[in-house]
């Protein structure tokens, strides 16, 4: 309802209707051979940036950097037995940031020429100053090394771009066909795929091309009981994943079952969207007839693809230094884990929590080589048995934790938006000893197993949270029972991870994602996953979410 | 480049239909010109600007439909736009939901969505804005975060069928957190205009100031059912979801008639001419409001007009595609692009004194969905919440995390106070009773 949002969509057509938040939603709709298309080479790039570059300088930049990014984005959607839309865009341009009187200014243009590119440094140069002239704490920036020309590809087999639209929109009708055969009412299903070619260059020394490749397919299926007015739905078990379109390759080694009696599969580097469309039929008819839960302290078994998005909301964001030193303040909130917090040593969660940050992870989203200001990207610790040991941080905040060198997740949605601190990859990693998800269920008295990610808020310093999922079941002596509705589940983060008694194995390890993680002001997105295997944590408050209206 | 006036955007159009040999054809013209600056701990963060203006072509052949785009607009490249619209066309599946387009409309005028002086900001201005705020903050010891965005744009249609439409508009946003240096104080304060001229950062920056100072030493109260008052900040969001503005985008006619929706009846059919809400709940939509004038047409070129959504309680209409409308034999009305809710003439400080025991509620954070059933969503308390006894704030109080549904909220609804303009909407300030608090949050 906002009128900004109803603008932005206008003149895009009944496409954009579909999904307001999709990042491709400023590129333009192109025909899907052009996706094909190779772009600009690396030589032009090169002499583009020196142009802007040298343009930024001559305006009194201390700094500069420049990023040409094209990005190709292909998103098929189906309802029931037709092919609602396919959407085919392109987006080009560049985004030049400059440092001048330690001050940022960010411009960016569509017209692709030196001279733009030069009246685009001076334009960012010229913000840079009005601004400067009020500023009053100047940019520090971390010394980074040049790297020359290097190149990063995502390690893909098949380019989701080179299958035929066709091939593509058959498997989500197939998919489709397989839910309502199984007993849902209603499926709406979905194929997004992303490629981003990136150019970065910057007055370091670094000239860095990548070219990277995001893929998800997704459903939603409903069951109605007309009778009674009520419905029920549940999600795909998919994960948003930087793999190609192998990941649609069904592989029997890629998929790990859930604990005996719930009738659950989750999937590593290769989904059955067919199986897992007639499974969640059959699942959301019977979710139409299931027993509400009785609220109480549970010991909830945790799988991977709902734990994912706990992970993210409590861990994830809570550790990034931009909102901890109040960046982020007016918007998506600050942190508890400030640099007060955690110089006290004070316990994060039991010392079977292990957490790593990183962006190497092959398959994972956030899997890039160099982050958008020029960091060769690594793998580092978060938290070590339980305490907090480091925080994700960029170039200009490294200064204030007495460190040197950027963690290197800095990022842009795209090159029409300034690049800042985002999300790397964070995974808890699994527990060092053999643990099958049923040998985990046969040691828990009382609990609930969760599989998928439902509903889920956190507070604005990320102590107060409350989670949904898609799928409960009710654990008794050891066993699973019965399938439970209306769950959620309410901890405080660090209650909740202090309340973590271990992990499955490496066998059980699985990661979620997503696409459209928001934060930032003018808001972007940016895509993350998470690690982890299927985890237990004791005593957890449970809720029943029933109301009569 | 970005504004262009209706006659120059008009002639863009027109040439791009005479290259069309499609069955149909419609082209959409939108430009803008945007800048922000952003600020946080009284320093600003970073600063940005953003010029684009983009044509869309859509051909029709027969159920089959393609579109295409560029940024361009000479005559070489428009042909290739229109072109290409039309090779994706012969490609597409047929559509089975196909609605022929629309031929010439009414659409009302509404001079009121563009303001010059909106339209004539320039980075030194947004800068020195930021900097009233910041210093207003330094002055008074309080550390702040903002953000203000500021826009000027055009849309502009026209069709095959003698459609045309063409709208200026500008709009001004601004938020500011205010914080207390040992962060145990927390005030927050947004705003937005169609015309700059009301606009006052400073102004806006010490309300949340006050805010933040009187929000320390918050004590824990027990979670339960309470009297609420929900300041519209509350209850309406431009960066969240809200209570409100969920409900407000709920009025979907097929999602009801499919049993999908709380709109939804038993037995099949939907609810529209039911009371569902307190009588005193009326809703509507009005793209000419003074206040918050909004587009006078919506995306695919229906009119948008004064539409009554909730009147006294009773669902009046549903909106719903075109394809949904002929189908189920219902108006055919657009989703709204603004809503109006009516409310009373008392203020915040006004509900404040007519209550006994309460909680003042400035905003509501991190709103999810948990039930579509029912409607039912969680979030938080944010930036300022405070105990109410015999008509005056006692003292702040911690955060909580609440359950509610909106459909609940306006049924148990006390008093209704004098809407402001949020969002591009007007939104009344609210008194609630039995409003569902389950659990404390220690978050500031």
């Amino acid at each position: 309802m906002n009128r900004r949002d109803f603008v932005g969509l206008t003149g895009l057509g009944a496409t954009a209707l579909l999904l307001p938040s999709l990042p491709g939603f400023g590129a333009k709709l192109v025909d899907p051979s052009r996706l094909l298309e190779p772009g600009a080479d690396t030589i032009l790039k090169k002499r583009l940036a020196d142009a802007a570059l040298n343009a930024a300088k001559s305006a009194g930049a201390s700094y500069a950097d420049v990023r040409i990014g094209r990005s190709l984005n292909q998103y098929v959607f189906a309802r029931e037995k037709q092919v609602q839309n396919i959407v085919s865009t392109e987006s080009y341009g560049v985004g030049i940031r400059v440092l001048v009187n330690g001050c940022w200014g960010f411009a960016s243009t569509s017209v692709v020429t030196e001279a733009s590119l030069a009246a685009t440094a001076r334009l960012a140069a010229e913000i840079a100053k009005a601004d400067a002239k009020v500023q009053k704490e100047p940019v520090q920036l971390a010394a980074q090394q040049g790297y020359g020309e290097v190149t990063w590809k995502t390690p893909i087999q098949q380019s989701a771009f080179e299958v035929p639209v066709k091939q593509k929109a058959d498997l989500l009708l197939a998919a489709n066909a397989a839910a309502m055969d199984a007993g849902a009412n209603y499926i709406n299903s979905a194929l997004f795929q992303v490629n981003e070619q990136k150019y970065f260059a910057s007055t370091d020394g670094s000239y860095i091309d990548q070219d990277v490749h995001r893929l998800w397919p997704t459903f939603s299926v409903t069951a109605v009981d007309t009778k009674s007015g009520k419905f029920r739905s549940r999600e795909a078990l998919s994960a948003p994943v930087g793999l190609g379109y192998e990941y649609l390759t069904p592989s029997a080694t890629e998929q790990v079952r859930g604990p005996q009696g719930t009738d659950t599969v989750g999937y590593k580097l290769r989904y059955d969207i067919l199986a897992d469309a007639a499974l969640a039929g059959k699942q959301a008819k019977a979710k139409l007839g299931m027993k509400s839960v009785t609220p109480g302290k549970y010991d909830l078994v945790l799988d991977p693809g709902h734990l994912g998005l706990t992970i993210h909301e409590s861990v994830g964001h809570p550790t990034e230094l931009d909102r901890v030193l109040g960046y982020e303040a007016n918007y998506a909130g600050t942190s508890f884990a400030t640099l007060e917090w955690k110089a006290k040593g004070l316990p994060y969660g039991s010392k079977e929590v292990n957490i790593v940050a990183d962006k190497l992870q092959t398959g994972s989203v956030g899997n890039v080589g160099y982050d958008d200001e020029g960091v060769k990207t690594k793998e580092w610790d978060i938290i070590k048995a339980g305490k907090l040991v480091d925080y994700q941080k960029i170039r200009d905040q490294a200064h204030i934790v007495g460190q040197k060198a950027s963690d290197g997740c800095c990022y842009a949605q795209s090159w029409e938006d300034v690049q800042f601190q985002r999300m790397a990859n964070i995974s808890l990693k699994p527990g060092p000893t053999p643990l099958s998800v049923d040998e985990m269920v046969s040691k828990v008295d009382k609990g609930i197993y969760i599989a998928g990610a439902g509903s889920f808020s956190i507070d604005q310093q990320r102590f107060n949270f409350q989670f949904g999922g898609q799928l409960f079941f009710a654990i008794e002596k050891g066993k699973i029972t019965e399938p439970l509705e209306d769950v959620a589940y309410q901890s405080n983060t660090q209650e909740f991870w202090g309340a973590c008694q271990g992990s499955c194995d490496q066998r059980d390890y699985r990661l979620f994602g997503t696409f459209f993680d928001g934060k930032g002001q003018p808001a972007q997105v940016s895509s993350v996953s998470h690690g982890s295997a299927t985890t237990r944590f004791n005593g957890v408050n449970v809720i029943n979410t029933a109301r009569k209206v | 480049m970005a504004i262009l006036s209706q006659t120059e955007a008009q002639d863009i159009l027109k040439k791009v239909l005479s290259f069309s040999t499609a069955d149909e054809c419609e082209a959409n013209l939108n430009g803008s010109l945007e800048g922000n600056v952003r600020s946080a701990r009284n320093s600003i963060s970073t600063a940005g600007a953003v010029d684009n203006v983009s044509l869309a072509v859509t051909s029709y052949f027969g159920k089959r439909s393609g579109t295409a785009t560029c940024n361009q607009f000479d005559e070489a490249t428009l042909r290739r736009c229109v072109q290409r619209a039309e090779e994706i066309a012969r490609l597409a599946p047929e559509s089975p939901e196909h609605m022929p387009l629309l031929g010439p409309q009414n659409y009302l005028s509404s001079p009121l969505s563009y303001a010059a002086n909106t339209a004539a900001i320039t980075p030194d201005y947004r800068a020195r804005q930021m900097a009233a705020s910041m210093q207003y903050c330094d002055t008074k010891k309080l550390s702040s975060a903002g953000f203000l965005n500021d826009s000027a744009g055009f849309v502009a249609k026209r069709n095959s069928k003698g459609l045309e439409a063409y709208q200026r508009f500008t709009n001004l946003d601004f938020s500011i957190t205010v914080r207390t240096p040992d962060g145990m104080g927390s005030g927050y304060a947004a705003t937005d205009f169609t015309d700059v001229a009301k606009f006052d950062a400073a102004r806006l920056t010490a309300v949340a100031a006050g805010k933040a100072s009187s929000s320390l030493g918050a004590k824990a109260i027990e979670p339960g059912k309470y009297t609420v008052i929900l300041e519209p900040n509350a209850l309406v969001s431009a960066v969240d979801t809200s209570l409100l503005g969920a409900l407000a985008q709920s009025f979907d006619a097929r999602a009801a008639d499919e049993g999908r929706s709380f709109l939804s009846k038993k037995g099949g059919g939907n609810r529209k001419g039911e009371k569902l809400f307190d009588e005193r709940v009326t809703i509507y939509s009005d793209p000419l409001n003074a206040e918050v004038p909004d587009l006078t047409f919506a995306q695919d070129g229906r009119p948008q007009q004064r539409t009554t959504w909730v009147e006294k309680g009773v669902v009046k209409n549903l909106y719903s595609s075109r394809y949904w409308a002929e189908k189920s034999g219902i108006p055919s009305l657009p989703n709204p692009g603004n809503f109006i809710m009516e409310g009373g003439t008392q203020s915040t400080a006004d509900l404040i004194k007519s209550t006994k025991k309460g909680i003042l509620v400035t905003r509501l954070w991190y709103i999810r969905p948990v039930d579509p059933q029912t409607l039912l969503y969680t979030g938080l308390t944010r930036d300022g919440t405070f105990y109410i006894e015999n008509g005056a704030i006692k003292f702040p109080v911690k955060n909580f995390r609440f359950n509610e549904s909106p459909i609940i909220m306006l049924n148990n609804l006390e008093a209704i106070g004098r809407p402001v303009r949020l969002g591009g909407n007007l939104v009344p300030p609210l008194k609630i009773r039995d409003f569902t608090f389950t659990s404390l949050s220690d978050a500031v």
